[in-house]
């Protein structure tokens, strides 16, 4: 295979980003008739449903950085975060026209009641608001959310008009399995090598999987792997970070690249977590269903909206990962009137301060666009975790 | 305006009895106390364990009241928590670091249990878990599914019964040394539904014109006893009985609606509304709209903890555990927004009102995400104009007097063109 240059796979990965008419879901669906596109939004939803059901899954994660709101204002207060308000803008202003149908997982209840909004205004879509137990014993959560997923299965395969066969299932399950391990070796390889694999390019590698199907999306990380290891690079003196809170509403691109700029390599983060959301494979064998849901219970990423019933456990998954990346501090990266992410904050600080481990905190909105002040806490912060650190 | 005195009816003074008789049991020591919310709480279920039923939300309520929340919020965010969020949260947490001092002007106990009735607000979750850091005591989660689709399913129900029967009930059990026994909980529910019935025709003595009651801010005093601590008791079968009688009197009378200073003398517009009410004003608020001979004779605020007037839920003693799921699916703000949007349009439609009011409420998402749909929505649906105000829970940085009352006056102005221009007479003389 001729690797292409990472910057001409990190180029097209940015087009993709960049493109909110969505160009490469629109070419896939125009590619055979009947086709059809579900979106989501973060957190998490089980995309080998939607795949199985042959249907496009497609990541809607706001309008970023420098999409004009012009209506979505007179639909949210100022008061409620940016990411409903551009995602409304989209859909008014027929970015989304061609998406069939929109799940809204339950993270909080902005994205819950955009749910609503949407059965409001968009009546002839397929709306499903996607509910995950916070129960998470297998014989009463997991057989609820079993049955959820049955729900929407049998949902896509009416809007399909075509069974969703177990196996069609487990083909679905492999691809994504293939998917996430690459998606774990792209952050295992960042972690390893920062400086050989930017932040700010990994975020578009992984925004790239929002749009392309996951079959395309496994080959292009393959390709970015190749590309970025042959590449040299210099390697910097910056502190290794884990970046957490961002799990909804994204970060501007500037603002990645600002932290790294300023001196601190993100060696994990929480961002676009849904390509990471199950730890491991799903196993092949046996139901599927109950085995994505039993992975949903037993293996699966903590996040603020997600209950941890056993408060030992509050915070592990992080701490977790700045042990396993070495992470030298934290940087708790939260949208503005993110209730979930605000609120956790201080229980996860509770747990990192007895450690040792530092931490800053950064308030943005997807359209944040001053990113000085930023670049200047965070370069402190690195400059300090330098001078002042154990090692 | 907010020195004056504040005149009050029989029913409001039993009722204030009520809810001190509930902070005495709290703070008295000799009962286990559950701290649980307001919305589909479990009060009967409480009860057959002999819990006492402490309600966050009702805390923070009677500080915004009493002009002290302001500086439980200030030290909350001191201590770390964001401008940005919730400020029941940051009253509740204030609460504690200024020494945890009941309204009674005694100290809360540590509760015994945190039952984290996660019903229509994911910030209960949060809260929740941010007290559990402070009381280390058992927490039990009650997950109760979003009914999107307008009804709730069979899956749903089933998920609560069986968390009710294998995680609620045990942690119960243990915390209290009592033996759970259903039958004790069915008399608690068809006492409930004894109660439930006077409410809802307290509900809907608002069809009089005058309407007899303002079911906004009277409607939170009528709510307080089957919202908190009393649903399943003879006390609120008693209450709702004395109110019922209370209203039926003033009917007779031909009386308008009560405000903070005695009957309005007029009712000039009719009003729903929807949100929550402003707390750290809330009777200069009031006086806006009763100043202005405008009543309140719907709200959805006054559905915050349970529905009972729109498919006619009542709690069933003959289905214990899945009444007690239906109720919690079915509070307001667990509702898809399309059945919040029919709601409040059949509630214009059916007490004759003047159009909506939403008051948008900061920390409130769980309210205030879609507001602005849902106004365009019944504003389509019903042709009565609807307006809009912005405030806050229990946070007075975001009340703001002069504004609420500009946009108060123009609504009524508003009303007044759309009669003028052959829409409907005034509402006292209809």
């Amino acid at each position: 295979m001729t690797i292409r240059p990472v910057g001409e796979i990190v180029a097209a990965c940015e087009a993709i980003f960049e493109d909110l008419t969505f160009a490469k879901a629109r070419e896939w669906k125009a590619a055979v008739p009947g086709r059809k596109v579900i979106g989501y939004m973060p957190v998490y939803v089980p995309r080998e449903i939607v795949h199985a059901a042959g249907m496009l899954p497609l990541g809607i994660l706001g309008g970023g950085a420098d999409m004009e709101v012009i209506h979505g204002d007179a639909y949210y207060q100022s008061y409620i975060c940016r990411i409903p308000r551009s995602t409304i803008e989209m859909a008014i202003n027929g970015k989304l026209d061609f998406v069939d149908g929109m799940m809204f997982p339950s993270i909080c209840d902005v994205i819950r009641n955009l749910s609503g909004i949407w059965k409001l205004l968009f009546k002839d879509k397929y709306v499903r608001y996607f509910d995950a137990p916070q129960n998470f014993r297998e014989e009463v959560g997991g057989v609820f959310y079993a049955n959820e997923m049955r729900e929407l299965r049998d949902g896509l395969a009416k809007l399909g008009g075509r069974k969703v066969s177990d196996d069609d299932l487990r083909r679905s399950i492999v691809v994504y399995n293939e998917n996430r391990r690459w998606v774990n070796r792209v952050y295992d390889f960042r972690a390893d090598f920062p400086w050989k694999a930017p932040s700010a390019e990994v975020y578009l590698l992984m925004r790239a999987g929002m749009v392309l199907p996951p079959e395309e999306h496994t080959v292009l990380m393959r390709e970015y792997l190749a590309a970025a290891e042959a590449a040299n690079r210099p390697m910097r003196d910056n502190c290794r970070v884990v970046l957490t809170g961002a799990f909804c509403e994204q970060p501007p691109l500037s603002l990645i690249k600002s932290l790294e700029m300023s001196g601190c390599y993100i060696v994990d983060d929480d961002l676009l977590l849904v390509a990471r959301w199950l730890l491991g494979d799903v196993p092949t064998e046996g139901d599927p269903i109950e085995n994505l849901s039993r992975a949903f219970l037993f293996h699966s990423a903590e996040t603020a909206a997600k209950y941890e019933p056993d408060v030992a456990r509050k915070g592990s998954y992080l701490i977790d990962s700045v042990r396993k990346r070495k992470a030298d501090g934290v940087i708790f990266a939260a949208p503005s009137f993110c209730d979930p992410a605000l609120l956790d904050k201080p229980m996860i600080i509770s747990r990192i301060e007895p450690l040792g481990i530092p931490y800053i905190h950064i308030q943005y909105a997807e359209n944040s666009s001053q990113m000085q002040p930023i670049r200047e806490q965070s370069g402190t912060f690195a400059d300090s975790i330098k001078l002042w650190s154990a090692s | 305006m907010s020195g004056q005195e504040v005149v009050k009816s029989n029913s409001q003074m039993v009722q204030k009895e009520m809810i001190t008789r509930n902070y005495d049991r709290i703070t008295g020591g000799t009962a286990r106390v559950s701290s649980t919310f307001v919305p589909g709480n479990l009060n009967e279920l409480l009860m057959c364990f002999d819990i006492a039923n402490n309600l966050p939300e009702i805390n923070a309520i009677q500080n915004a009241m009493r002009k002290k929340s302001g500086e439980m919020i200030a030290e909350a965010e001191r201590s770390g928590h964001s401008e940005d969020v919730c400020t029941y949260v940051k009253a509740d947490i204030g609460m504690m670091a200024k020494g945890n001092i009941a309204p009674n002007g005694k100290p809360f106990p540590d509760p015994d249990v945190l039952l984290l009735s996660y019903t229509g607000c994911f910030t209960f979750m949060k809260w929740f878990e941010l007290l559990r850091e402070q009381y280390k005591c058992p927490t039990v989660m009650l997950h109760v599914p979003y009914a999107a689709d307008g009804q709730p399913t069979r899956n749903m129900r089933d998920y609560i019964v069986k968390q009710l029967k294998e995680d609620v009930i045990p942690v119960l059990e243990t915390v209290s040394g009592v033996k759970f026994d259903i039958d004790r909980l069915r008399e608690y529910l068809r006492k409930s539904a004894i109660a439930e019935n006077d409410l809802v025709w307290m509900l809907e003595s608002s069809k009089h014109k005058p309407s007899p009651v303002d079911c906004y801010f009277g409607g939170v005093y009528y709510m307080g006893p089957i919202f908190t601590a009393f649903r399943g008791t003879d006390e609120a079968i008693e209450y709702y009985r004395l109110l019922r009688a209370e209203i039926e009197e003033r009917i007779a009378r031909g009386l308008c609606a009560q405000s903070p200073d005695g009957d309005m003398p007029e009712e000039n517009y009719r009003l729903v509304v929807e949100g929550p009410p402003n707390w750290t004003s809330f009777r200069d608020f009031w006086r806006m709209f009763s100043e202005a001979g405008a009543v309140v004779v719907a709200s959805s605020y006054t559905k915050v903890g349970g529905v009972y007037d729109y498919d006619g839920f009542r709690h069933d003693p003959d289905h214990p555990l899945e009444t007690l799921a239906d109720y919690c699916l079915g509070v307001y703000t667990n509702r898809n927004l399309p059945t919040r949007v029919d709601m409040l349009a059949r509630n214009i439609v059916d007490y004759d009102a003047d159009g909506l009011l939403v008051n948008s409420i900061k920390s409130c998402n769980s309210f205030s995400a879609g507001q602005l749909v849902m106004m365009r929505e019944i504003e389509k649906i019903t042709g009565k104009p609807g307006a809009f105000i912005e405030t806050d829970l229990v946070d007075p940085r975001y009340f703001s007097a002069a504004n609420v009352k500009n946009r108060l006056e123009s609504y009524f102005q508003m009303i007044d063109q759309k009669r003028r221009a052959g829409g409907s007479a005034a509402a006292s003389g209809a």
